[in-house]
């Protein structure tokens, strides 16, 4: 080492930095402590021995449905994680062309889209939500209107549809507004500059626009399937049965207080979701500073 | 391309508020229906200013997020301060994980973490019941956090480090230093970090459901509780309230933007 990189180091680490400390205590007390609380529980039974008694309840506990014998956790978590992909991959196809037309549009028209997409955000989701469950119930407005145009009456509500279609509504401004902020700031010359050389508008989208905007588009998927993966309300107001999803089940355990097993499965949920961001940040890592060097 | 983008920009703000505009409208319906109008009242409002809980609960998240929004913002600005000092090293890796978990982790893991920990500090304090308004307090303020510190950190970043210095060669105190040149340079974004924290509280529910006791009823917990049996009109009452309160906001908020446009453009 340098001497002078040392006497810059040592200035820097040497010099207590009181404003450092409560946020320092803070984080270190109700982020990272509480985390491995979950883990504790996870771990141990109502006299807080050691058992893994929890975990593998997890992974075999049966149930009967519909005649036949399933898994009934890992039936969950397999729901959850479909209706949260589903979720996720339509909320980018409504989404992105929105962010796109926000993006491109004179500077009122979007200012004015911008308060509209975030007029909902604003508002409980718990009664928007619920909005939903009076729209889509058998007698609600959607099947009077489609009565009105003869169209037989939908059954909806407690299906999988009407669950996809609540995350979808709910999440639908978190996909929107991070591909909106990466688009806003885009040169646009590009775009000029390969119609220029002879791209055609798939071509453009294809080549220019959508590789600008993957920051975004990560982090719009990222913000709309953890939440979509761990809800428990819209699946308590628009599906059916019990325990729907893994939010569900949690919340479930966590009424009938059963502590240690609602733990296992927040520890389970908690596992897959760090290896799945793992996944992520490599490929966002690859996808956008790898490509950007070749 | 045009009409059809035009099209689609339409269907899409029609979903993005057919729901609202169904609370708005049956909000005013005499009857419980929401799918039949049968007739014009305000029964639904005078109700939902005699429901004494619900007005309790207002108040009670109106004094948790401020008090976040407070705590949150004045922890978060001075963690960010000491953050930017920081150079590469573990205790900066540390803190940017840390600032991280609350983002990415779902909001059910947050809240049930937090539960199990105050749970097991109130057994080992022997008392049945720990969660109460401190517990929640204490929650808001943890998920509060990153919000103010991701917006105040760019800023400093943003800002010339030599500034201070001068300050401080100038005879300034490290202290006087900070409010005198850095606080001013980074006010924008402290001010937008308090505004987040400020939503984010009002509008939390995951968590506050997990960590707030039978004692102290948010909104959105209340709300919550009310929707697990079926539901009165007062709801979408308040749902309309809130709603014209965030358009009067919302306006309010552009009209003086665009006012300092126009002074800048002098």
């Amino acid at each position: 080492m340098k001497p002078v990189e040392r006497g810059r180091r040592n200035r820097h680490a040497g010099s207590f930095r009181i404003e450092l400390l409560p946020y320092s205590l803070w984080s270190l007390l109700f982020i990272v402590v509480p985390l491995f609380f979950v883990a504790y529980y996870a771990f141990t039974n109502n006299s807080f021995g050691f058992t893994t008694e929890n975990i593998t309840k997890f992974f075999t506990a049966t149930s009967q449905v519909d005649g036949a014998e399933v898994h009934t956790y890992l039936l969950i978590f397999a729901r959850s994680l479909k209706l949260a992909v589903i979720s996720t991959v339509i909320c980018f196809i409504l989404g992105y062309p929105i962010a796109y037309i926000m993006a491109t549009a004179g500077e009122k028209a979007q200012k004015i889209m911008l308060v509209l997409i975030m007029i909902p955000m604003w508002m409980n989701f718990l009664i928007r939500t619920y909005a939903w469950m009076t729209i889509l119930q058998d007698t609600g407005i959607l099947n009077s209107l489609l009565g009105f145009i003869g169209l037989g009456p939908l059954h909806i509500i407690g299906t999988e549809t009407a669950v996809i279609i609540g995350m979808v509504y709910d999440y639908l401004p978190y996909m929107v507004l991070p591909v909106y902020s990466i688009m806003a700031k885009m040169d646009y010359k590009l775009i000029e500059a390969a119609r220029d050389l002879g791209c055609n508008n798939f071509a453009v989208l294809k080549r220019v626009i959508f590789p600008l905007s993957l920051p975004g588009v990560l982090s719009g998927i990222t913000m709309v399937l953890i939440p979509s993966i761990s809800t428990f309300y819209i699946s308590q107001k628009l599906g059916s049965g019990k325990f729907f999803l893994i939010g569900d089940a949690i919340e479930g355990q966590f009424v009938a207080n059963n502590l240690h097993f609602a733990a296992a499965i927040a520890f389970i949920l908690m596992i897959v979701l760090l290896i799945c961001m793992a996944i992520m940040k490599h490929f966002t890592n690859k996808a956008v500073y790898g490509g950007g060097r070749k | 391309m045009k009409t059809a983008s035009r099209i689609f920009t339409v269907i899409f703000f029609i979903f993005l508020f057919a729901p609202i505009a169904i609370l708005l409208i049956f909000s005013f319906n005499t009857t419980k229906s929401l799918s039949v109008f049968s007739g014009f009242s305000f029964k639904w409002y005078s109700e939902l200013f005699n429901d004494a809980q619900t007005l309790i609960s207002v108040k009670n998240t109106l004094i948790l997020a401020t008090l976040a929004m407070l705590i949150s913002t004045v922890m978060g600005t001075a963690a960010s301060v000491g953050i930017v000092k920081l150079r590469r090293s573990w205790y900066r890796r540390y803190m940017d994980t840390v600032t991280d978990i609350p983002m990415t982790n779902p909001d059910i893991i947050t809240g049930i973490s937090l539960m199990l920990m105050f749970v097991f500090a109130g057994r080992i304090f022997g008392r049945n019941t720990s969660l109460d308004f401190g517990t929640l307090l204490i929650a808001h303020i943890t998920f509060c956090l990153p919000y103010v510190i991701l917006q105040v950190l760019p800023k400093l970043q943003q800002m010339d480090a030599a500034l201070p210095e001068a300050a401080q060669d100038l005879g300034c105190t490290p202290l006087r230093a900070f409010f005198k040149v850095t606080l001013p340079e980074i006010s924008p974004g402290i001010i937008t970090g308090a505004i987040m924290a400020f939503t984010m509280s009002l509008d939390d529910f995951v968590i506050s459901y997990f960590t707030s006791g039978n004692g102290f009823q948010t909104l959105p917990v209340r709300i919550y509780n009310m929707t697990k049996k079926t539901v009165t009109p007062k709801m979408y009452a308040l749902a309309t309230i809130t709603f014209f309160v965030i358009l009067a906001l919302l306006i309010f908020t552009n009209l003086s933007d665009n006012n300092k446009d126009g002074g800048k453009r002098r």
